[in-house]
């Protein structure tokens, strides 16, 4: 009897051990993740089966983690953190599961038509967008008044570099203008690639040769060494996103260009010391049809190594999904709501009223055309970013010349030819044209 | 030299030590300061060593954002583990090389450091090839491998040095009494051999304890110790300097303590054949 | 009898770190070389041809080549300079007689306990940040314009938060040296009347070469890897001026996780490792033997 009563015990724990399916979900240490996981209990209680293990890592150290994992098939994770960049390569490869099972209520139609298209290869979605971002201008409506200028909603190039001089005061340590400075595929060369679409430059011609030789490219260069050099404030080139922020939530910097998710956090007061003084705008143009604002989104996707693909989509459905933004907004107020994946949450009128930077978000999302980036024709889809497996090593290799051009060891012509020669290597060591 | 002359110059070199330390202590202290203020005065322009508002919230927030006690036993189990293994295997190593030289002895202990040489991406593919295949990925067993690997060079090198300078009349001596090797090592050698011992586990310990390479791209969500709990604050979105050198204290008291009460050991040990 | 007996055990018991050594080193060295031969890129699956020497070509003919060859070797040396030039005068400092001996000892044994990412995230932002940094606030409270440390002094900044964490290792080990000083030399030296530096130079000196030696022996190993140092502040910039042969061979396999060209920068840093390690094994083979 006694032993039955154990076997018979020893079967429902075995039974509840089997049922219980854990999966392990890799993500960003970025503030909206953050709150992602802070309010993953809604998700457990709604699945009580399914347990969530979290590896919570710093952007670069996580982008190595899983690209390593996801190409050796290690089978480590079953929710991957990736972005725009990174999909359409690991979707080519057969490297992700086709998304095809989100539920009914998904509602695949409202995501915004750009975010979409990019993480859809032969029209199969790759990954869900958890927020996406382009780039604006953030400025100091105080400063802007006290320079006597008024930012118009689409500046230009020139008038950014005269607001910024006349906003310059480093005795009081303002400075007119921020602008990542860090080398790094994903810091100044996502900033400088972008502006060199706006200024008529590209990356590689239709013959995927190199184009850092061109004037476009010099014009681009020069424009941004010579701004920062007037208006920017010291240690620029150590300067990436985070420590942008940081110098415009303490009010030293009179404009900067940057991320547009940024727009919640300088309009926070927990953080932002000029919460209540800050402007937006597009990002800046030359004139050539072409601004320089770039197209990015963070976004969740299902390795094949993964042994629980449904547990892991079911996560995923969750997580992008409408009541997940309602359950945001709910928990943390609108403000904080991710933004730029769904129409839906730019028709909402209390998201619109929260969120003093959520049209010019739209606008510029929607404006970003990555398939379309530069003002001539390209081979190779992405704004920021070229979208081929080498970009990261030639991105960031390039990013250090552009970055010792800023700190005034290498003179812009310089910096640009050995980028061209750079680049040249790689592409004929990785036999382009493919 | 009369008495009031030697409190006079001891005076001076305390004063000299204490400050010179302090001044290399600095960076630690003003990250464990910085860890209670708020994240605005932490950027303050006009920083504060002492009068600020000093909170707990930044290690709330950490404590509340991810598993440390989780972070923190992996770190225990990894480090410990890899330097008990190590020793395990290396003292046998070292006693041989040290009382049994051989011409060959220096270039086999040459070579053994060089192995440490190696610089670790190099071969971080085939290895994490090889651990798929041996299902090591993400699991503590398979760093504590790593760790001992990584770290043996070290441990045969120190405790090689330490062991020649025992003298070796002491050991012949107990031979002539008829000792057996067994009863040689236990009795006779690892008495006085235990404060190298000891130092090369502490040494081990720290080196483990803070290897950052391995120990974030081995793991996942299992296995992960403290470096993998610092990676994931290193550079989040806005202000992060308050909570960053939460984690950071976090991360480094444990050890900072350890070091704390086992310093005489450490010292005694850590010579490297430098005495002689 | 009893030394033959006692070799082959002694043998015996070399063996498994021997093997484990070899093991660990041929295993993964074998497959290094072999991808260093082949056409292998992590992010592009597929064929993997055999190139010949072509990644080693790509390697040696970078532009960043030689001055992170360079790069690295200023580092070590500047490491190693200041850390036992200040190792040794720290080392004098703790071995007089002091208050709170004990005290001084743990905060400057200290740095060595702290992880290096870490080490390096606090200098870089809480103290040598041009603008919130802690040097920068003196600095401007002294009057003077704040240094940018990491754009116009990169490496020579990666040096100093290199050598701070070092600085207590080479500390210890000269301490101890220190501590086994013949006293009576010292006082017969009184006695002859020799002034504090004729002592210092004919007496200490000679006595810490070997201390000396084995600090520059067992640092070196570690200084020719540093890596997370660079990637937290520099990123091996502005242009090359940081990169180390690491920090290069890292660029190629984990960013561009282009296998091939990064096992043939290993295979290059593994000769170099050695042609170091041969160099130092006459160094040692001089001043440890004996």
């Amino acid at each position: 009897m006694k032993n039955k009563l154990i076997m018979l015990a020893c079967g429902f724990i075995s039974m509840g051990a089997a049922a219980k399916e854990t999966i392990t979900i890799a993500t960003v240490n970025n503030g909206d993740m953050i709150t992602m996981k802070e309010l993953s209990s809604d998700f457990t209680s709604q699945n009580p089966d399914i347990d969530l293990k979290w590896v919570t890592l710093e952007e670069n150290i996580l982008r190595q983690r899983v690209t390593t994992d996801v190409a050796t098939k290690g089978g480590q994770y079953d929710v991957m953190t990736i972005g725009t960049y990174e999909v359409p390569i690991w979707g080519k490869q057969n490297w992700l599961k086709e998304l095809d099972n989100l539920g009914e209520n998904y509602d695949l139609d409202d995501l915004i038509p750009a975010i979409r298209s990019g993480l859809t290869i032969n029209d199969k979605l790759y990954a869900a967008p958890f927020y996406g971002e382009s780039s604006m201008v953030m400025y100091r409506t105080d400063l802007m008044d006290k320079a006597g200028l008024t930012m118009p909603k689409a500046p230009t190039w020139d008038f950014i570099r005269k607001a910024a001089k006349a906003m310059t005061d480093k005795k009081e340590g303002v400075y007119g203008l921020c602008l990542r400075g860090k080398a790094g595929w994903g810091e100044n060369v996502a900033l400088i690639t972008s502006m060199a679409n706006s200024f008529g430059a590209r990356w590689f011609d239709e013959n995927w040769k190199p184009q850092f030789n061109t004037p476009e490219w010099e014009n681009t260069l020069q424009y941004y060494v010579d701004v920062m050099k007037e208006s920017g404030p010291a240690g620029s080139s150590a300067n990436g996103f985070n420590e942008n922020l940081a110098l415009f939530q303490t009010g030293k910097c009179g404009i900067w260009i940057d991320a547009t998710v940024a727009g919640a956090f300088v309009t926070n007061k927990k953080d932002s010391e000029v919460a209540d003084k800050v402007g937006f705008a597009l990002a800046p143009d030359n004139g050539l049809g072409k601004r320089g604002n770039w197209l990015w989104s963070w976004t969740l996707a299902v390795p094949a190594s993964s042994k629980k693909p449904d547990a892991a989509m079911k996560f995923i459905s969750w997580a992008t999904s409408k009541e997940y933004t309602q359950l945001v907004a709910d928990k943390k107020g609108w403000a904080k709501v991710p933004p730029g994946t769904r129409k839906s949450l730019y028709s909402n009128q209390k998201y619109m009223d929260a969120a003093p930077f959520a049209q010019i978000t739209l606008d510029s999302i929607q404006s970003a055309d990555p398939k379309n980036p530069t003002v001539k024709p390209v081979p190779y889809v992405g704004i920021q970013f070229v979208a081929i497996p080498e970009f990261q090593g030639i991105g960031t290799a390039v990013g250090q010349q552009f970055s010792a051009a800023l700190t005034g060891q290498m003179t812009v012509k310089q910096a640009l030819s050995t980028s061209q020669h750079l680049v040249e290597r790689t592409m004929r060591k990785a036999r382009y044209p493919k | 030299m009369t008495i009031k002359d030697s409190r006079r110059s001891k005076l001076i070199y305390t004063i000299a030590a204490w400050t010179i330390s302090g001044m290399i202590f600095f960076p630690i202290l003003w990250t464990l300061i910085t860890s209670f203020k708020t994240e605005a005065e932490a950027i303050s322009a006009s920083p504060s060593l002492y009068a600020f508002d000093w909170t707990l919230e930044n290690y709330r927030d950490v404590l509340s954002r991810s598993p440390y006690f989780n972070h923190f036993w992996n770190s225990v189990v990894i480090s410990l583990g890899s330097s008990l293994l190590g020793l395990l295997i290396a003292v046998p190593a070292a006693w041989s090389m040290a009382f049994v030289q051989t011409k060959k002895t220096k270039h086999l202990l040459m070579w053994m450091l060089s192995t440490k040489m190696l610089p670790p991406v190099g071969v971080l593919i085939p290895i994490y090839l090889l651990f798929r295949d041996f299902a090591l990925l993400d699991t503590k067993l398979g760093l504590v491998i790593v760790m001992t690997l990584i770290n043996l060079p070290i441990m045969v090198w120190m405790l090689y040095t330490y062991f020649r300078e025992i003298p070796n009349e002491i050991l012949e001596a107990s031979r002539m009494d008829g000792a057996t090797i067994g009863e040689e090592i236990f009795h006779v050698l690892l008495p006085i051999a235990l404060p190298g011992i000891a130092s090369t586990l502490l040494l081990n310990v720290i080196l483990s304890w803070n290897e950052a390479f391995w120990t974030l791209i081995l793991t996942a969500a299992n296995a992960a110790p403290l470096t993998a709990f610092i990676a994931s604050y290193s550079s989040p979105e806005g202000l992060f300097y308050a909570k960053l050198s939460a984690a950071s204290a976090m991360a480094i008291v444990p050890i900072l303590i350890l070091g704390w009460f086992s310093q005489k050991q450490l010292v005694r040990g850590l010579s490297f054949g430098a005495v002689k | 009898m009893a030394t033959t007996n006692s070799r082959t055990l002694a043998r015996f018991m070399l063996l498994p770190s021997v093997i484990l050594l070899l093991a660990w080193m041929i295993v993964p060295l074998c497959m290094t070389l072999y991808f260093s031969f082949i056409d292998y890129n992590l992010l592009v699956p597929g064929d993997k041809e055999f190139v010949g020497f072509l990644n080693y070509e790509f390697f040696l003919t970078d532009p960043a080549f030689f001055e992170s060859f360079f790069n690295t070797l200023y580092l070590v040396t500047g490491v190693l300079l200041i850390t036992i030039c200040g190792g040794i005068g720290l080392a004098i400092l703790l071995d007089q007689a002091i208050w709170g001996r004990n005290y001084v000892r743990i905060m400057v044994l200290a740095p060595f306990f702290v992880m290096p990412t870490v080490s390096a995230l606090v200098w870089k932002n809480m103290l040598m940040n041009p603008v919130n940094g802690l040097f920068a606030h003196f600095a401007i409270w002294l009057g003077f314009e704040p240094i940018d440390f990491f754009a116009q002094m990169p490496l020579f900044s990666i040096i100093i938060i290199v050598s701070w964490q070092w600085l207590p290792f080479a500390a210890l080990i000269l301490l101890t040296a220190i501590q086994s000083l013949d006293r009576e030399q010292l006082e017969a030296a009184d006695l002859d009347g020799a002034g504090p530096f004729s002592k210092f130079f004919y007496i200490v000196l000679p006595h810490l070469s070997r201390a000396v030696t084995a600090v520059i022996l067992i640092e070196t190993i570690f200084l020719l890897s540093i890596f997370a140092e660079i990637l937290v502040t520099t990123s091996g910039g502005p242009g090359y001026s940081s990169t180390n042969i690491t920090y290069l061979i890292y660029t190629q396999s984990l960013l561009q996780f282009d296998v091939g060209g990064g096992s043939a920068g290993g295979i290059v840093a593994v000769i170099i490792a050695n042609i170091v390690a041969i160099f130092l094994m006459r160094l040692i083979g001089k001043n440890l033997e004996g």
